[in-house]
């Protein structure tokens, strides 16, 4: 009764002020961070490991939707390990070829660099 | 016919749920290791480059910084930037670039990647809507400065106008002196360091995200909350303010924690029935 006077609540899928373990940082990410000449992981302080239709997932900006996690790839149980892991698949997926914007900007891209 | 809307094309639509539409794209495990945009240039900060920005508009100098780019130089300098507007926007690369001057308005906006240096000031909506990189301003900002920042680093060293970090949802701001009225107005996410004293209505219908604030606020706004400084905030802040040779003036322990007191997180459920005696 209370529910449906408050109205409706959508959560997060993860807590996102969850600040990162810089000691779990995967050997991907510190390259990563040192060839964009930064000193932390920048904006990938805010990327964390969550779900999506059950499954471990990360959410891509990019394309404003939910990347599922392979079930063949093994997540470590401590959240801070599996948003390391969730920064550097979501790094690898926004740089491909294979990424949905790459596509996009063939279609709709206006400007030239 | 209680949940069903009439489209332009005559056709109803029920309302839709909010999950299970996921489109199922899966992370691929033999992905290459690529650390950059398919179409991002290939620099090196070890090539320097300098321009001078005295007789250019904002698009000329735009197209310089693209064009040096795409020779390869990684570290450029800008000089005489003229506190032109929307110069150095839409650098979605790694780059170092020094802007030896003052911006206008919508400076180094929607960049997605650069460490960007303004050793003079930054009018209005400075680094607006920026993905990830830093940006550094040595001195003063305008109003609305890092407005709907989604990641990256965003400091100012001097004082910053009002609605600072309007509406933005990551990344981190820090000012290093004070920030102006409805700063972090509607926040949504990420982390906003403000180590002078803040303006009023502070966080003004902010929806999430923290804010740390290291002199006096003049009032907080809608659903602003103080909360408990813990260990993790101090490490974090020790470690990301000693990036750029910050310090809290009273100490990191001594700063207020401001967060989203969590009161607008519910949607009104006699909403539709109102949009629906409106429209």
């Amino acid at each position: 009764m209370a529910e449906k006077d408050a109205g409706q609540h959508i959560g997060y899928r993860y807590d996102v002020n969850l600040v990162p373990d810089p000691a779990k940082m995967t050997p991907f990410l510190k390259r990563y961070i040192a060839l964009m000449g930064w000193n932390d992981l920048n904006w990938l302080e805010d990327v964390h490991m969550g779900f999506e239709e059950g499954k471990p997932a990360v959410f891509d900006r990019n394309i404003n939707g939910w990347v599922t996690v392979p079930e063949n790839i093994k997540l470590p149980e401590d959240q801070q390990s599996r948003d390391m892991i969730a920064r550097e698949l979501l790094v690898k997926f926004q740089m491909s070829r294979r990424h949905p914007l790459v596509d996009l900007k063939k279609a709709h891209g206006k400007l030239q660099t | 016919m209680a949940n069903a809307l009439k489209t332009d094309a005559g056709e109803s639509a029920k309302t839709e749920r909010l999950a299970g539409r996921s489109q199922q794209i899966f992370f691929l495990p033999e992905e290459e290791e690529n650390f950059l945009y398919p179409e991002a240039a290939e620099v090196d900060f070890e090539k320097k480059a300098t321009f001078d920005a005295a007789e250019m508009n904002a698009r000329e100098i735009n197209r310089k910084i693209r064009a040096l780019m795409a020779e390869g130089a990684g570290s450029i300098r800008m000089e005489n930037p003229g506190a032109k507007h929307s110069v150095a926007v839409g650098i979605l690369n790694r780059l170092k670039l020094e802007i030896a001057g003052s911006l206008g308005y919508f400076g180094c906006g929607l960049s997605d990647g650069p460490v960007i240096t303004v050793t003079g000031r930054v009018g209005w909506s400075c680094a607006e809507n920026m993905m990830s990189g830093v940006v550094v301003v040595e001195k003063n900002a305008g109003s609305t400065f890092g407005a709907a920042i989604r990641g990256g680093d965003l400091v100012c060293r001097g004082d910053v106008g009002g609605r600072t970090g309007i509406c933005m949802k990551g990344g981190t701001v820090i000012v290093g002196g004070r920030a102006g009225a409805f700063s972090a107005f509607m926040m949504q996410r990420g982390r906003m360091v403000i180590l002078g004293d803040a303006g009023i209505n502070l966080g003004d219908s902010m929806y999430d995200g923290t804010i740390y604030v290291g002199g006096k606020i003049a009032s907080l706004g809608v659903d602003a909350v103080p909360a408990d400084m813990t260990e993790t905030d101090i490490g974090w802040l020790s470690a990301k303010l000693a990036l750029y040779g910050m310090e809290a003036p009273n100490g990191l322990e001594n700063l207020t924690k401001i967060v989203a007191g969590k009161q607008l997180w519910n949607y009104d459920s006699l909403e539709p029935s109102e949009k629906k005696l409106v429209l």
